[in-house]
């Protein structure tokens, strides 16, 4: 089976799981007792499990395994949850959504099988030094190989089954409570062709009539049919032997079982003498007997599927696999209910079309019912596009349930108490936008964390709570969507931004003087610009404000802040909700068109030539009682206004930021609902333009960014 | 482009567009020509390099349009009925659009009649050209599209203004 095409799934799905177990650890963390998060942790880990086990990771899956391990004890209490454990789980998210990354840029996983991890999370379990654990995996491997081979050489498999604390502790349970345990061993027919549906009805009809504790091999390994021809179980019951074994010999194609009375003490007895066995087996096999042991079993149940898996691979995809990175094709998750609307919308234009092929057909064609259909085709098509743009949308939760994580881990790292609260996050915007905005929003949070929120100490000094806050705050406004990231911290200190301005060279001490305080601190955007006054693996490295303006500002969106010296500050992030389709007033400039976006305009004014004024040899208008620079568009874009000279000019304003401008149009066409088109590398060099259009006509339009032009 | 004509394809039939600037003959691997389309309205982009022309709609796709007498430092285009506009594909499956005089025909040539061109060769246009093809009708300069991306374009500008400068010394 080639899984190729499932690649894209997995890999969403897999994020997902990650995702739900990052959460769920933290609310585990806060609340160690919560069972339901603690199911919820067991689930997702199970199928990130089988999900990396039917994709033919292995490495993946024995890691998770692990993992899986130590949460299925705490599910049965055998393990408390603490902040150890915590971190050793979060080192072990950490290198899962490594394998992830690297499945998506290489389709593989690589070769780190994080042994590291691994024993650190049998050391959990055991509780006992790592190596102790390892040796404990070693005989734990080959025993289940033998138990299947074998099967009942020399005494029934069962009585050597591979008993894991936590059953012993549900086997005793059961005995407690007077059901009889049994231990049986099932041997398939040679001819059975599907084991695996055989084992299922056997387990099937067990369950009917009890409660299967152990079986080895485990049920996702018989699921998966990796399994010879025999597999074992013990089975808590209030029935009789003799039931079941009548009720596995039901089953089709079933050799021989083998079932006897299962004594929990007795079978720890056979478990310890066979360990020490297998413990003198591996110490006279290797030198070191421990750690290379647990090395070399580990991967040798997965060698041969995987090359299995890699000779399929290779067929299926022959010479024609790209030797670059393959391409992951990037989806969105649809609402069913979307893509309903869709369909009926897309019906709705059919019958239109319809109407309108016999309204041109008839004999009589009536103006009147063309016209008609017209206005109905227009309806159907402006609902369509919304109804696309919708399926576009995504909540940018997506990019911000990772931050919950992030801000814990800087607790530890820069030991200072703080707490996020998020709100919005299921604030919809363009799926373009949402993957491109969790990086500035990541680095305005740690900036929060390493440079706002000051030490505790200094907090409470300062009459605060010790606890720092931080927020971040999503909310939709008109064809906007806001983001504002802050915190209760110490604030921006105007002076010191100064200071680090001039020292740095970026203004001089007279440019200083006049500046406003907001336009000091508009500097922290310019590049190479920390104040922080210790380097911190955090921030301050200098790349970050301008990194995030520029980021913001390529996605049309814009950034400010407000803060006040020793209350905090918030950086206000303003975007678009979508980028493909916008409002845009059509102007003309020397003969050609041009697109201006509706939402950075504030108004359109008619101007006589006399009102213009001059500021250090800057055209000027007053406005209102501000003073509004003019730009000519046609200086700006290279062309020949076709206005006489003394002729009332049209002004837009247009706002960036609290800036305010004036473009010198020639002549305005209306609104238009335009789409926009990227424009290629080609053009890049003129910065003027963010994008074209394609008008009614064929004829294309290119977008003013008045950002770039103010 | 280079390795197709070169080594490995010895023997291979490839199939080229030839084109006309003025009196000189281009040919095109046609295995790159996404489309061949008439002179149309192009639209002006401001700010730009002046052989690149502006944009045209390609089935809905913005598409540059270059001027290929400008590159290669020829008189600039007289548009005339015959001036058509070549779509090709380059590198990433970008669309470039290069004006030309006109299209003659097409030209199947057998790789052992092309005969490389290294570069810094100083044959006229040298620098674009991947090789010179014989055929019955005479020669054909076949162009190397790798030389018209973007990047090259610019490292050449860059270039031609270091040399303006230091002439300028």
């Amino acid at each position: 089976m080639d899984v190729g095409q499932y690649l894209g799934v997995f890999l969403d799905e897999s994020k997902e799981h990650l995702q739900g177990l990052n959460d769920n650890i933290m609310t585990l963390e806060q609340d160690p007792t919560d069972e339901n998060c603690i199911n919820e942790i067991f689930r997702a880990a199970h199928s990130l499990k089988g999900m990396a086990g039917t994709m033919g990771f292995k490495r993946m899956q024995e890691l998770t395994h692990h993992m899986e391990d130590v949460f299925s004890d705490v599910r049965a209490g055998q393990l408390k949850v603490n902040g150890d454990m915590i971190d050793q789980l979060f080192k072990c998210l950490d290198a899962l959504e490594g394998y992830v990354t690297l499945i998506s840029d290489t389709q593989d996983e690589g070769t780190d099988e994080h042994q590291d991890i691994i024993n650190a999370l049998n050391e959990i379990r055991t509780g006992k030094p790592a190596e102790d654990a390892a040796a404990g995996k070693a005989d734990e491997t080959p025993a289940e190989g033998e138990s299947a081979a074998d099967g009942g050489a020399d005494g029934p498999a069962w009585k050597k089954i591979n008993i894991k604390d936590h059953d012993k502790s549900r086997l005793e349970e059961a005995k407690a409570e007077g059901k009889n345990l049994f231990g049986a061993t099932v041997n398939i027919q040679e001819s059975c062709i599907l084991k695996a549906a055989r084992a299922f009805l056997v387990f099937k009809g067990l369950e009917e009539i009890g409660e299967i504790i152990v079986s080895d091999p485990s049920t996702q390994d018989i699921e998966d049919e990796k399994f010879e021809l025999s597999f074992s179980i013990i089975i808590a019951t209030e029935e009789s032997k003799e039931k079941v074994i009548e009720v596995i010999n039901h089953v089709s194609e079933i050799e021989s079982v083998d079932c006897g009375e299962f004594d929990p003490a007795a079978a720890a007895a056979v478990k310890a003498a066979e360990e020490a066995e297998e413990n003198a087996e591996a110490a006279a096999a290797a030198p070191e007997p421990a750690a290379p042991a647990a090395q070399t079993t580990a991967p040798a149940p997965a060698a041969a599927p995987a090359a299995k898996e890699g000779g399929e691979k290779g067929a299926a995809q022959g010479g024609k696999k790209p030797a670059g990175k393959p391409a992951i094709a990037r989806t969105v998750r649809v609402d069913i209910d979307k893509l309903d609307v869709l369909m009926n919308l897309v019906s709705e234009l059919i019958i239109a079309k319809n109407s309108l092929i016999s309204a041109a057909t008839s004999d009589k064609a009536e103006a009147g019912s063309v016209n008609e259909q017209i206005e109905y085709l227009e309806s159907v098509t402006t609902n369509l596009h919304e109804s696309v743009m919708k399926v576009r949308m995504v909540p940018i939760d997506s990019v911000t349930q990772k931050f919950p994580r992030m801000i814990r881990d800087l607790n530890r790292s820069l030991g200072k108490p703080m707490e996020l609260t998020m709100t919005g996050e299921d604030t919809e915007m363009d799926r373009t936008v949402v993957d491109e905005i969790g990086d500035p929003l990541m680095h305005l949070l740690r900036n929060s964390a390493d440079h706002g929120i000051e030490p505790p100490a200094e907090r409470v000094a300062a009459g605060k709570p010790e606890t720092g806050q931080i927020f971040l705050h999503a909310y939709q406004d008109g064809n906007n969507v806001v983001i504002e990231v802050g915190d209760d911290g110490r604030g921006i200190d105007v002076e010191a931004v100064k200071r680090k301005g001039i020292e740095r060279g970026v203004i001089t001490p007279e440019q200083g003087e006049a500046m406003s305080e907001k336009a000091i601190i508009g500097l922290l955007f310019n590049a190479g610009f920390s104040t922080a006054k210790t380097v911190s693996e955090i921030s301050g490295r200098g790349v970050g404000l301008d990194v995030v303006k520029s980021k913001v500002e390529s996605l049309n969106g814009e950034v400010d802040v407000r803060t006040k010296l020793g209350e905090g500050s918030t950086w206000i992030i303003r975007l678009p909700v979508t980028m493909a389709i916008i409002q845009a007033l059509m102007v003309k400039v020397g003969g050609e068109t041009y697109a201006i976006p509706l939402d950075s305009i504030q108004i359109i004014e008619d101007v006589a030539p006399e009102e213009i004024k001059f500021v250090q040899n800057k055209e000027v208008i007053n406005l209102r009682g501000s003073v509004t620079p003019l730009i000519r568009l046609s200086e700006s874009l290279e062309v020949e206004s076709n206005q006489p000279e003394n002729a009332n000019m049209v002004v837009v304003i247009v706002k960036k930021g609290e800036q305010q401008a004036g473009l010198v149009i020639d002549e305005m066409l209306g609104q238009l609902e335009i789409v926009i088109k990227p424009l290629g590398k080609y053009t890049s060099r003129c910065k003027f333009i963010s994008g074209a259009t394609i008008l009614g006509d064929g004829e294309i339009a290119l977008i003013l960014d008045t950002n770039a032009l103010v | 482009m280079n390795e197709l004509s070169d080594k490995e394809n010895v023997g291979e039939l490839i199939q080229y567009i030839v084109i006309r600037l003025g009196d000189e003959q281009f040919g095109i691997d046609i295995r790159f020509v996404d489309n061949i389309v008439r002179m149309q309205q192009i639209t002006r982009v401001p700010k730009v390099q002046h052989y690149l022309k502006g944009v045209i709609n390609i089935r809905g796709e913005i598409v540059p349009v270059m001027s290929l007498r400008l590159i290669m430092d020829m008189k600039a285009d007289e548009i005339t009925g015959k001036t058509r506009i070549i779509i090709v594909k380059m590198s990433g499956g970008n669309l470039v659009g290069l004006i030309v005089d006109q299209v003659a025909h097409v030209l199947t040539l057998d790789s052992n009649n092309v005969e490389n061109v290294r570069r810094g060769d100083d044959r006229r246009h040298g620098e674009f050209l991947s090789g010179v093809g014989k055929y019955e009708g005479g020669l054909v300069s076949i162009l190397d599209l790798n030389t018209l991306e973007l990047e090259s374009l610019e490292s050449r500008d860059k270039d031609r203004e270091k040399q303006l400068l230091s002439v300028a010394e």
